[in-house]
Parts: structure tokens; sequence; C-alpha cells
């Protein structure tokens, strides 16, 4: 007698697509202040409760609460604030000059700022990132300039990457952003790499790798924690969890029941789960994994819990697989409103001000765009040169490629 | 027999010269460059404590120690990974994969990352990476430790790819890659390793202690990447062949009578154009060897672009004598391997007896 039943494969659902009410019944989240800080020489098995919670530091009233709270000044931040906004200001005007025809494509990081922006408040001059491409608040936060970024979207006659590369895809060897791929996941073993480097030539510096929810599936992840818990080199190795890859939703990569943080524990490496949308909460556990790896304690990995408010890119329509109104139910709120919160509740902020510094960086980010657009956008006005496209294959250009740009006449 | 020659590739020069097989001659150019430039470091599986499976890092990590020469995990992806992250920091990697067949796990990170970093960042950060990896067939390796693949690097805008045939080029060469600023595929033939072999495995090898190109001189010099050399002047018929084949080729030549000259690419990107144009030119006629698979093969290339440079000078159609187009066998391997029979067969063919 054969009482085998039929196999079936089990495929993940989110928990509410488009029509339904959306549901974060799933997303346990803590009270602000409950998780200890750990010392930075703890051992990764003393901490390993600290991967299935997550560090909150501020609560719904705005009040900084608990040991994770950050020794940091009002000055910081407002900057803190200040370059959140500037970043998502930023987004806001370039999509618009991607539907305007500027450029072919552009990606936001609304509602996830707070991430990019505190971890590079807390890294140092020298330190090197290693972005996915969601990151622009890595170079916001440092004050580079927004123009130089805006060429490089836009493949203008002043794009320091000649019109190779697409738009988004910044290189800022001086600023500490490694060249952006587009392939996902490579990065985050290469920060490993660069990282080994660092401690092969007992430098000080310190490297930090970026890499999504869905990416984490890439065995370039994989790779990444392994190269890392061998050599323990200084990285801070960082998964943006902003719940969606593109239409694919964070339990396809992550296995409904797991997380993301807690993936570190089965390589010995210490590991955390933030709440990514609370800045001071960012800042302070950034700090915590930078200042051990800077005292040559080995990687840290952080899972950052967040949301993808905006569309993937601008060739996305999120209406198609999720609820319309789902950013609104998210449980962690939205990082510059609960900074500006926290400011106002200390007293050293209100609307007004709010009011009047939003007023002052759209008419910033404007005068950027313009300045811009002087220099051409994508296939108007003065563009790169056609011969661009030869330059840099190799230090050297090479006798066969010589001749294929006299072919071409350029 | 007309006279065949093997051309001397070297001229002799004032330093001490030592009798080295390509091993050695590998791990002398390692030598060379770890004690000159404390930014060269040396890492794959194996590689470490142990020197390789071959033995070419033998005694590096003992002279230069762990941080500079290491076993990494079993992981090609990782390793190459590392190899970019290093080489944007400033380092000169030269990573090691134990076999060109499993390079594949690296692909994305050699044709999407390091052969791009320099195009998509202006030369803003670049990846200096010389990746050595054992190559071709001969040693009943099967399929998995045979095989050629170096038509999928020669295809990557971004990356040059080396292939010696020799002890004293490859030492050369491999100096000229790891000082070279773009990413290098530095493909060695294992069968070559100990001896100049020449296709036929039922006769014993001569070992490199014997043969001219056996002599490396000690310290520093250089091979240009680049530039093919002639491996045998002759007139009748262009040979165009790299690694093992450049031996089989001569070989042929010898036992056919057939005077072929017999040109030895060296370099297969950037390819030695003007070197081969003349002497096809010359002779009129010509044949490609490799040991890969025909298919989409880099004999594929070889072919047009002779055809390109020296349509008007030929005297009959260029023949490509390759691996078959099925996976390396074990038990079958010398019908798979183009042997001096073969060889010889086309070039009969070419001359048209």
């Amino acid at each position: 007698m054969n009482d085998e039943k039929p196999l079936s494969l089990h495929v993940p659902e989110p928990s509410s697509r488009p029509g339904d009410k959306p549901d974060f019944s799933h997303i346990s989240v803590p009270e602000a202040g409950v998780v200890r800080k750990p010392e930075i020489d703890c051992t990764p098995a003393s901490i390993r409760d600290l991967a299935y919670d997550m560090v909150r530091v501020m609560d719904d009233n705005g009040r900084a609460v608990g040991d994770w709270i950050p020794d940091v000044d009002d000055a910081f931040l407002l900057k803190g604030l200040t370059v959140m906004l500037r970043t998502r200001i930023f987004d806001e005007r370039m999509f618009m000059s991607q539907r305007q025809g500027k450029t072919s494509i552009y990606v936001q990081c609304r509602g996830e700022e707070a991430i990019a922006c505190a971890q590079r408040m807390a890294l140092s001059q020298g330190d090197m990132c290693f972005p996915s491409y969601r990151q622009q608040g890595l170079l916001i936060a440092q004050d580079f300039p927004m123009v130089d970024m805006i060429n490089q979207i836009y493949s203008n006659s002043k794009d320091k990457l000649g019109g190779r590369s697409l738009p988004f895809f910044y290189s800022e060897r001086d600023y500490g952003f490694f060249s952006i791929s587009g392939n996902l996941g490579t990065q985050f073993m290469q920060a490993v790499g660069w990282a080994m480097a660092s401690a092969i030539k007992g430098d000080t510096k310190v490297a930090s790798g970026w890499i999504g929810d869905g990416s984490t599936a890439e065995s370039d992840f994989h790779s990444a924690l392994v190269f890392a818990s061998t050599y323990k080199p200084p990285v801070v190795l960082n998964v943006v969890n902003n719940q969606w890859a593109i239409s694919t939703f964070q339990g396809i990569a992550s296995g409904e029941s797991a997380n993301f943080a807690c993936r570190g524990h089965g390589f010995n490496i210490p590991s955390i789960r933030v709440d990514g949308n609370d800045f001071l909460a960012v800042y302070a556990v950034s700090k915590w994994a930078i200042d051990r790896a800077r005292k040559n304690l080995g990687p840290t990995l952080i899972e950052w819990v967040t949301y993808r408010a905006a569309a993937h890119t601008t060739s996305d329509d999120p209406t198609k697989y999720r609820p319309a109104d789902e950013a609104e139910h998210w449980p962690l709120g939205d990082p510059i409103e609960r900074l500006k919160t926290h400011l106002i509740a200390k007293g050293v902020w209100d609307e007004t001000k709010h009011e009047a510094l939003t007023k002052q960086i759209k008419a910033e980010v404007k005068a950027a765009a313009k300045e811009a657009e002087s220099y051409g956008t994508l296939g108007k006005g003065a563009v790169p040169p056609v011969s661009e496209m030869f330059n840099h294959v190799y230090k050297d250009m090479p006798p066969h490629l010589r001749k294929q740009r006299q072919e071409l006449g350029v | 027999m007309p006279e065949g020659k093997v051309m001397p590739q070297h001229k002799t020069t004032e330093k001490q010269v030592s009798r080295k097989n390509m091993i050695e001659a590998i791990r002398d150019a390692l030598d060379v460059k770890m004690a000159q430039d404390d930014n060269v470091v040396v890492f794959g599986e194996d590689v470490g404590y142990f020197g390789g499976v071959f033995r070419a890092t033998e005694g590096l990590q003992a002279k230069y120690g762990k941080s500079r020469c290491f076993d990494a995990p079993i992981s090609e992806l990782g390793i190459i990974g590392a190899a970019v992250g290093m080489g944007a920091y400033g380092l000169r990697p030269v990573p090691e994969i134990q076999f060109a067949d499993y390079i594949l796990p690296a692909y994305d990170q050699i044709a999407s990352e390091a052969a791009r970093l320099r195009y998509r960042s202006s030369g803003e950060f670049i990846a200096p990476i010389t990746i050595r990896t054992p190559t071709g067939g001969g040693i009943y390796g099967g399929q998995t430790h045979s095989q050629s693949p170096e038509a999928l690097f020669t295809h990557v805008a971004g990356l040059k790819t080396v292939i010696p045939s020799n002890p004293y080029d490859a030492k050369g060469l491999l100096i000229a890659s790891i000082e070279d600023d773009d990413p290098v595929i530095f493909l060695e033939p294992k069968r070559l390793y100990n001896g100049p072999f020449d296709g036929h495995h039922d006769r014993p090898v001569t070992p490199w202690s014997e043969h001219e190109l056996g002599e490396v001189p000690d310290g520093h010099y250089t091979v240009p990447l680049g530039k093919a050399a002639i491996a045998r002047e002759g007139s009748d018929v262009t040979i165009l062949a790299y690694g093992t084949m450049v031996h089989v080729a001569i070989c042929a030549a010898e036992e056919t009578g057939i005077d072929a000259e017999v040109i030895d690419l060296r370099t297969l990107l950037p390819l030695d154009e003007e070197t081969i144009e003349k002497s096809v030119k010359k002779t009129g006629r010509c044949i490609v060897v490799h040991e890969a698979t025909k298919t989409s093969g880099f004999g594929a290339e070889l072919m047009a672009i002779v055809q390109e440079l020296c349509m008007y000078n030929l005297e009959a159609p260029i023949i490509r004598v390759t691996g078959w187009d099925t996976p390396y066998p074990h038990a079958q391997e010398w019908d798979y391997f183009p042997g001096p029979a073969r060889v010889g067969d086309a070039l009969r063919k070419v001359m048209g007896e």
C-alpha cells in the first residue's frame, strides 16, 4: 500500500496585495530603549538576541530613551535632519527630471534616508563605502556638490564619468564612495576585500558594505560573510531590509520565519537588527560597529529594518503588486518626521524653522538642477563626446580599439 | 627534411641565468614582485602554508608572512571579489584559481566587475589584478581539470588574456602582468609545467632543464604584453598557436617536413596582429591550433582577423585544428587533444598534398 500524498511547493506570499488592507502585523516593534547596548568587545554568542530584537532609541513621542542614546549635540542632529531632507528633496526633483526626459532612469530612497545619512556621519574621512544604488545619502551627508551628482544623472558635458554609466551610478573616491556597479551583491564581497587590504597594510581605515534584502540571496552575500568571519577585517556589513526587491517581498529571500541579521550568527559575526527609520539608532549602532572595526575587533552585520516608500525606480509601478497606501501603515514611520519630532520635543526646532529649511533646500536643489541643465541633459544640448565611449576600457588604448574608434570616425 | 629552426626568444643578458621549469619560473616571478612591491599579495585555495597544488607559491608564506600569502576559502567568487576590493584599495593582488575549470563561479566578479571598474569610474578605481590559473589538458584530468576557457575572457572588454609556452616567457609575462594596471587572466598550460610537451603522450618529455627556454635570468625582467614571438621560422605556412600547442605545432612541422612558421601568440588580447599579418603575407597559408572547443573558440577570431588582413595573400583556406565540440573526455583524451598527427594532416592539406 502506498499512502504517500503528492508533494506541493511552498511559495511565500506577502501579507497584503493591491486592494487588501495593508498588514504589518508580522513585524513586531518593541518599545524604544529596551534593547541593551553591549560592550564593543563582546562575543557574538553573548548578543545573539540582538539579531532577533530591534534597537530603537526614539519613542512615539520623539523622546530618546535607553542605552543606545548617542553622544551627539543638537547641531549634529540638525545637520542630520538637514541632509535627510536634502536627500528627499533632491530625489523628488530628479524623479521629476526623469519624467521630463532629462535622464533615462532614476531611483529614489524615500523612507530610507536615515540609514545612509546617519552611517556616513558616523564614518571618518578615508573610510570607504561600497553602496548598492539607493545610498545617495552617503554623498549628500558630506555636502557633496549636488550639481556634480546631477551632471552625472543627466550624462551631460560635465559628467565626470563621460556618459558611460547609468544615471546615479556615481564614483567618488575622495568621498569614500565606491563606483556603483548595478550587478547586485557584488560590492558586498568587494567591501570585505577592501577591508582586508586595509588590515594587510596596517592602515586604520574601515570599509562599509551595502546590500538589499533581495540581494542577500546572491552568493556574494554568503562569500562576504565567509571571508569576513575568516579574516575578521574592519568592515561594517549593512543589509537594508526595505521589504521589497522590485515586486518581490522580502520573504522570498529570507524564508518567512527568518530575518537577515540572524544569518550573521552562523558565521560568528556580531549581528544586530535595528529600526532603520530611527536616525539616533542608526547613528548609534553604526558608530558601535565602526568603533569595533577600527579597534581590530572585526566585522559586524547590521539589518536595517525600513520600508521602500517609493517605486523601485522610475520604471516601476508598485501599485501593481502592493497596496497603494502600504507606506502610510508602515509601523516604523518616516525617518525625517521622527527626527523632526524629536528635535521639536527637545525644544530646538519648530514647524516654522522646518518650513523655512524645506524652502531653502528646495531653492538650492532647483539652482543645482538649473545649473546642471545648462551643461546639457541626456542627449540634448552639450553632451559628452562620442569618443568618450572608447576611453577607460584599458589604461592605454590597445591597437584594436583604436582601429574601431577610427572606424567610427571619432 | 628542411632545416627547421627554433628561434631563441631572448638575448643573452648580463644577468645570472638559472635552469628552471615553468613552475619554478612562475614562483620566481612572484618572489621578485613580492620582494619589490609590498602591495603585491598572493592568495587562493591551498596557496599559503602548503604552497599550492602545483607548488607555484611554495615558500612564499614563510618568506613574506601570512598577510602577503594566504589560504582562501573554497569560493572563487570570494577570491576574485576580495581581489577587486583590494585593487580598489591600492594593492596588486595575484589570486590563484586552482584550475581554470573552476573559474566560472568568479565570472561575474571578473567580467562585470574587474573588467569594467576602470570604465565605469573613469579610472578613479582600477583592478590591477593578475588571476593565475592552470589551463588545458594532457594530464588525464577529465572534464574538470582540462578545459581551455580563454575565449570566455578574450570576449570581455577590459580584460587582458595571457598564456605563456615556456619558463622564460612565463616569468617575464607574469611580471609584466602584475605590473600592468589592467586585470589580466594569466593562463598557465599545466601540461608544460615540467617540459615542452610535443603532443606525443607515449614518449618521454624533455625536461625544461635540457631546453634552451628553460634558461631563466634571475631577478627582474619583463616580456611585454601584446607581443607575439616567432617560435619557429618557416616559409611554407603560418601556424598560429599558444600554450601547449606551440610545441605540438613545432613537432608537426619537424615530422611532416613542411617548413611552417610557428607564431606563439603569448598574449591573446591585446593581440599582436602585426606579427600575424607579416607572417601570413609571407607564407600565404595559415593554420590555427588550439585545445579549446572549436565553435566560437578563439580560433574563429584568429581566422576572421587573418581573413580581414590577408585575404588576397591566401593561397588556401585557413584550417582550424582544435578540441572537438564535446566536454573534455577522460579515457579518450588523446583522441580529443589536437596532437602532431592532426596538425600534420592539416599542414599537408593546406599545402595541397
